[in-house]
């Protein structure tokens, strides 16, 4: 017994001088709040040369955390553990947080860079002149297919997923909203329709797709793309940017019907401590040069017009990532349904999922 | 001074118990009554036992049964010739090593293996038979799920044919039973603890599987742990998700009554 209490005391008395010695080394670095911020933004979504120059340019150093969802990414906000400065949200997300209460008002004086942002991205439904947010990278939702397999097969519309020759052909990202929605886009509904008539419509409409569907799938979408598991897939532009690097013949269409318009943006959460660092640090990511280089090694889109200038001609021209204005204005951008409305999605949704025989 | 020290070193195990068995229970018990808005509704239990949800179980049931049955017909004869091996706790160490992987990690594992153009069918195109889909079939998701649970299974039936005394296979053997009798008859008999155990330790798991119906199955399979993990994290819909998990509390408790009681029968029995 008296060991056993010997050995506790001595562990306790071990990880206290450890907690100490911990914050000592942590000052001495520069890792105090007034001298940090901590960055939390999804996995492999920044260029990591940008942060060094950032410490550079302002002395001020930078925690890097990473996420691998939304959902995660509000619970961790939340439970406010950790004093995140800058995080990265999609714009449904934002609209959740700002419900909630958990996003500080951005100041614009200190963010002069933002005259660099497309004014096409600004002033969006989810966030009214930009209070908390601010656009990092957008993209659609559409089809992407593989051209070695298909020949010269094209998409124009979403109603094209439903030809008998693609039975057991396509992929679908597992998302209620992404699925619902194509399918209520197919019926030239809105995809924020909120009719209960129009989404039972649009459920019993994709359960006629079931034939075709392969399979429902999350993150490994970009892999099985690669991969060329299936020649058919409906998914986010940014996933299919990314598959086109490792295999050629992948190739993207926004259907004509219109499509979703995502944005992912960077807020300052109530976690903050440092705001002043957190602003400074948005305002040099909308740096025109900076946003350049960024986008060039993320490959999503970005809405900065000042950096467009500066990247590829082939890449800002390429109509599938940086779609003309006749087909912008067919996107939506999703709204928030209410929860009820959420609910039914899912509902209907989950029925879509069972219903496959 | 005895009695108190052992109270004292209860004390941990007590607060364990109430910290992460019941009050999380309890916990799920209260939001199972609660609506989106929080307020309080019976609600979710009238959804529960609409056509969706009560497909959903006998699913997710099915898909538990037969993970359990393939699991229990290759790992008890696994576990009975390990016990006959020489090294057997080398042998032992090397199928235990597979569950200190990651899930996530075997799962994607499997999808480069099963793929259009995997290891598997390249081994189907050489042998002749031509490629298939394997990947995103009720196969390759039984499949998974046994590789898995696999090891959970054999640990209990090896330690109960380990502890068999050999002296009983021996009286058998003398008194005229064939092989057959002897393992029919006596073996199996007194393993079946280890069997109940192992049944219970995959069965339940397999119940609420959800990363492997989409990796695996690509959602071509729904279970209940699927519509859970949904309305936690897609839907905030706490009070249908606690629903379930109650649901699946209830079933694993039934579970674990039904197979004690068989087991004390089947004490009753050899007395």
């Amino acid at each position: 017994m008296k060991k056993i209490v010997r050995a506790f005391t001595a562990i306790f008395i071990v990880s206290i001088i450890l907690i100490i010695w911990v914050n000592r080394l942590n000052a001495s670095e520069g890792y105090t709040g007034e001298n940090t911020i901590t960055v939390f933004n999804w996995g492999d979504y920044i260029d990591m040369d940008l942060i060094k120059r950032f410490e550079e340019e302002t002395g001020i150093t930078v925690i890097y955390e990473t996420f691998d969802s939304n959902e995660a990414m509000l619970t961790k906000i939340q439970q406010g553990g950790t004093s995140y400065d800058v995080a990265v949200p999609s714009e449904y997300a934002v609209e959740r947080l700002k419900e909630e209460g958990l996003l500080y008002p951005l100041d614009h004086e200190k963010l002069p860079n933002l005259v660099n942002i497309d004014e096409r991205f600004l002033d969006m439904p989810y966030d009214p002149g930009n209070q908390y947010s601010v656009p990092y990278f957008w993209g659609t939702v559409g089809i992407a297919y593989n051209t070695r397999i298909l020949g010269n097969r094209t998409f124009e519309s979403w109603n094209d997923l439903w030809a008998p020759d693609l039975r057991n052909q396509i992929l679908l990202i597992d998302g209620a909203r992404e699925v619902m929605g194509f399918g209520l886009n197919s019926l030239n509904y809105s995809l924020n329709d909120k009719n209960p008539e129009h989404l039972y419509e649009a459920k019993e409409k994709l359960k006629k797709l079931w034939p075709n569907i392969k399979a429902i799938v999350g993150d490994e979408m970009k892999m099985l793309l690669v991969n060329e598991e299936a020649p058919v897939a409906v998914t986010w532009s940014g996933d299919v940017s990314e598959a086109m690097w490792e295999n050629e013949y992948i190739d993207y269409a926004v259907p004509k019907e219109g499509s979703n318009l995502w944005f992912d943006t960077m807020v300052i959460p109530k976690t903050a401590d440092n705001i002043d660092g957190a602003h400074k640090f948005i305002n040099f990511m909308l740096d025109a040069e900076v946003a350049a280089q960024n986008t060039d090694y993320i490959g999503y889109a970005t809405p900065n017009k000042a950096a467009m200038e500066l990247l590829d001609e082939e890449v800002v021209n390429d109509e599938r990532f940086y779609p003309p204005d006749e087909i912008t204005e067919k996107l939506e951008v999703y709204e928030s349904l209410g929860k009820e409305t959420l609910a039914l999605y899912s509902e209907l949704y989950l029925q879509f999922k069972m219903e496959r025989k | 001074m005895k009695a108190r020290t052992q109270k004292l070193f209860l004390i941990p195990y007590y607060l364990w118990i109430a910290l992460f068995v019941i009050a999380p229970i309890l916990l799920i018990v209260y939001y199972s009554f609660l609506d989106i808005y929080g307020n309080f509704t019976l609600k979710n239990y009238r959804r529960f036992f609409s056509p969706v949800y009560l497909e959903m179980t006998l699913t997710s049931f099915w898909y538990a049964l037969l993970i359990t049955l393939f699991c229990l017909i290759v790992a008890y004869p696994t576990a009975y010739l390990l016990t006959r091996t020489r090294y057997k706790q080398l042998w032992m160490l090397l199928i235990i090593m597979p569950s200190w992987i990651n899930l996530l990690l075997k799962a994607y594992a499997f999808i480069g293996i099963f793929g259009a153009h995997g290891m598997a069918n390249a081994l189907l195109e050489v042998l002749g038979i031509g490629s298939r889909q394997i990947l995103y079939t009720d196969f390759s998701f039984i499949f998974v799920a046994v590789y898995i649970f696999i090891p959970f299974m054999i640990l209990p039936i090896f330690n109960a044919l380990d502890k068999l005394d050999k002296t009983y296979i021996d009286a058998a053997m003398d008194l005229g039973a064939s092989r057959w009798q002897t393992f029919l008859r006596v073996i199996f008999p007194l393993t079946l603890n280890g069997v109940k155990s192992g049944c219970q330790v995959v069965f339940i798991p397999a119940l609420s599987l959800f990363m492997l119906t989409r990796l695996i199955a690509g959602n071509r399979v729904i279970t209940l742990g699927t519509a859970v993990e949904q309305q936690f994290l897609v839907n905030q819909d706490w009070g249908m998700g606690s629903t379930i998990a109650v649901f699946l509390v209830i079933i694993m408790f039934i579970i674990v009554a039904l197979s004690e009681r068989g087991v004390r029968n089947g004490k009753k029995a050899k007395n």
